[in-house]
């Protein structure tokens, strides 16, 4: 079934009988980049919708060959267990890890960070992360559903207002080697200070949703990292 | 329907309407299962879930033993919620608002207002903009639909039969929902007046679907899916994720056939990965033709 393209589960919705499904991907939009987004699992079709917007063209990826057929990966919001299991099962963990540490650029979002920090906090014990960013999260460090929240967050390196961020049973930074850059923080309230937002070299991580309120700031900042690498 | 901030603190938020509806985005593409114990709950969690329910008595158990069935123990809700890392859901009678407080102060993650239960109000639903905690409430058509997220449900799932391992009805519920929806998208501006009188649902949440082609919040299936083929279909059929209830713990063996569910509903378009999860599962629970079942005991037919 190689020949049916992925991202079905992601951007479907437009029709759905099985045949149409065959090309509904997120591309439509031509561009000399290709951002893939981590299908396995969670909001993949927020982060396919953003790309576009940002006019790259976006794939999803569910198996070791898409991966091949592109230049970066989005890693969604989503639940990490289930992510890191899929991962696990169907052969893409090695080969993203590998990608990564040939420098492909990845950016994620919430369970997407934790996916890519060399440590997770209160994980699962069989709970693999794609590593890359030298740091330890915690996973749902805020708290649970009804202590998920949105507050503004002023990220470093983005212009503009601050970011309506959106906070959904959260993860947090809890530490960062020496070379990770810290450029977002929770300002206020019992959480101040808390670290939401990580950069280190082509590697960017948020603990809150960007894709979820069309804020395309941060998917811009990716896209041009990514443009930076080629 | 916009937001209805419950609590704030400094300049942050909770319990609005992104973040009730946005959990359920993060849901989308995973299976979310029935558990009545922390056993269950960790293989459930173990198999890759998404999100656990935890109720006392699998629906299939509720339709044997008969009875009135009502939210579950909290000391059980508890011990399932120590159990996992992954969201814990429970289960509040249609209608009954304190039962649903509770399971808010106990800390679940999303309350189902549910027809499997028995219905603690036959004329109202609980408002659920009251709420910190995000609802979702069963579905077999859009207009019911609409009602549910009307009075604040931030994500929905189609009904089927519960507890009958027959996806019969879950499938009928889907295809009437999307065929609604594109019936809608299809109309001229002026004909979506009379299309809310008859859906019996708002005008400004029906015009916003005829132009988004979708429902504001996330859709799931639920009710009667037994098999990783069942779980893929409902994903073909346009469901974001699933809920299975009996299917994984009456059947004869529950972790392996919980791991398939899961593998499939990703690979919901890829006939060979199912063909492969689908093998040497075992028993698949022995299930209920829904033509069998007396009308009056009908789960889907509860609610409005």
């Amino acid at each position: 079934m190689t020949g049916q393209t992925a991202g079905q589960g992601a951007e479907r919705p437009a029709d759905v009988s099985p045949a149409a499904t065959r090309d509904d991907r997120g591309d439509g939009v031509t561009g000399e980049l290709t951002i893939g987004v981590l299908a396995l699992q969670g909001d993949v079709r927020e982060h396919l919708r953003a790309l576009v917007e940002c006019g790259v063209r976006a794939r999803s990826v569910r198996r070791p060959e898409e991966l091949d057929e592109v230049d970066a990966l989005i890693i969604p919001g989503g639940e990490s267990t289930t992510i890191s299991k899929l991962a696990i099962e169907f052969g893409l963990a090695d080969p993203i890890r590998k990608r990564i540490g040939e420098g492909m650029p990845a950016y994620g979002s919430c369970a997407g960070m934790i996916m890519l920090a060399a440590e997770v906090l209160d994980g699962r014990p069989d709970q693999e992360s794609f590593a890359g960013i030298g740091m330890a999260v915690r996973r749902n460090a805020f708290g649970r559903q009804v202590d998920s929240f949105e507050a503004p967050v002023r990220l470093d390196g983005i212009d503009g207002p601050a970011f309506h961020a959106v906070f959904i049973r959260a993860p947090w930074v809890e530490r960062v080697d020496r070379d990770v850059q810290v450029i977002g923080t929770i300002e206020a309230g019992p959480a101040a200070g808390r670290i939401v937002a990580v950069r280190q070299g082509n590697l960017l991580a948020t603990a809150f949703h960007p894709e979820l309120t069309g804020d395309l700031r941060v998917h811009r900042l990716f896209v041009e990292l990514v443009r930076a690498t080629r | 329907m916009s937001e209805n901030p419950v609590s704030t603190v400094s300049n942050s938020v909770t319990g609005t309407g992104r973040v009730k509806r946005g959990m359920a985005e993060m849901l989308k593409g995973g299976v979310i299962m029935d558990v009545v114990t922390p056993e269950q709950a960790k293989i459930a969690e173990d198999a890759g879930a998404v999100a656990v329910m935890a109720l006392e008595r699998v629906p299939a158990d509720i339709r044997a033993q008969g009875g009135v069935s009502r939210m579950s123990d909290p000391d059980m809700i508890d011990g399932i919620i120590a159990a996992v890392s992954i969201p814990v859901m429970a289960k509040a009678r249609i209608g009954h608002f304190v039962e649903a407080q509770v399971l808010q102060a106990l800390g679940v993650d999303y309350v189902d207002e549910s027809e499997v239960l028995t219905p603690a109000d036959y004329a109202n639903h609980i408002d659920k903009w009251a709420f910190t905690v995000p609802f979702v409430c069963g579905a077999t058509n859009l207009g019911e639909a609409l009602r549910r997220i009307t009075e604040g449900a931030a994500m929905i799932r189609s009904k089927g039969e519960a507890g009958t391992g027959d996806v019969s009805n879950a499938t009928t519920h889907m295809r009437k929902i999307r065929s609604e929806i594109r019936r809608l998208t299809s109309m001229a501006p002026d004909e979506l007046y009379v299309a809310a009188k008859e859906l019996q649902a708002p005008y400004e949440l029906v015009k916003e679907i005829a132009e988004t082609g979708k429902l504001p919040v996330v859709l799931f299936t639920a009710g009667g899916i037994a098999t990783p083929a069942d779980a893929a279909m409902m994903m073909q059929l346009g469901a974001e994720g699933v809920f299975v209830g009996s299917g994984i713990f009456k059947s004869g063996n529950p972790a392996q056939r919980a791991a398939a569910i899961v593998k499939a509903t990703t690979f919901h378009d890829d006939p060979d990965v199912i063909a492969k999860v689908s093998r040497g599962l075992g028993e698949a629970m022995v299930g209920i033709n829904v033509d069998d079942i007396p009308q009056p005991h009908r789960l889907a037919e509860r609610g409005w």
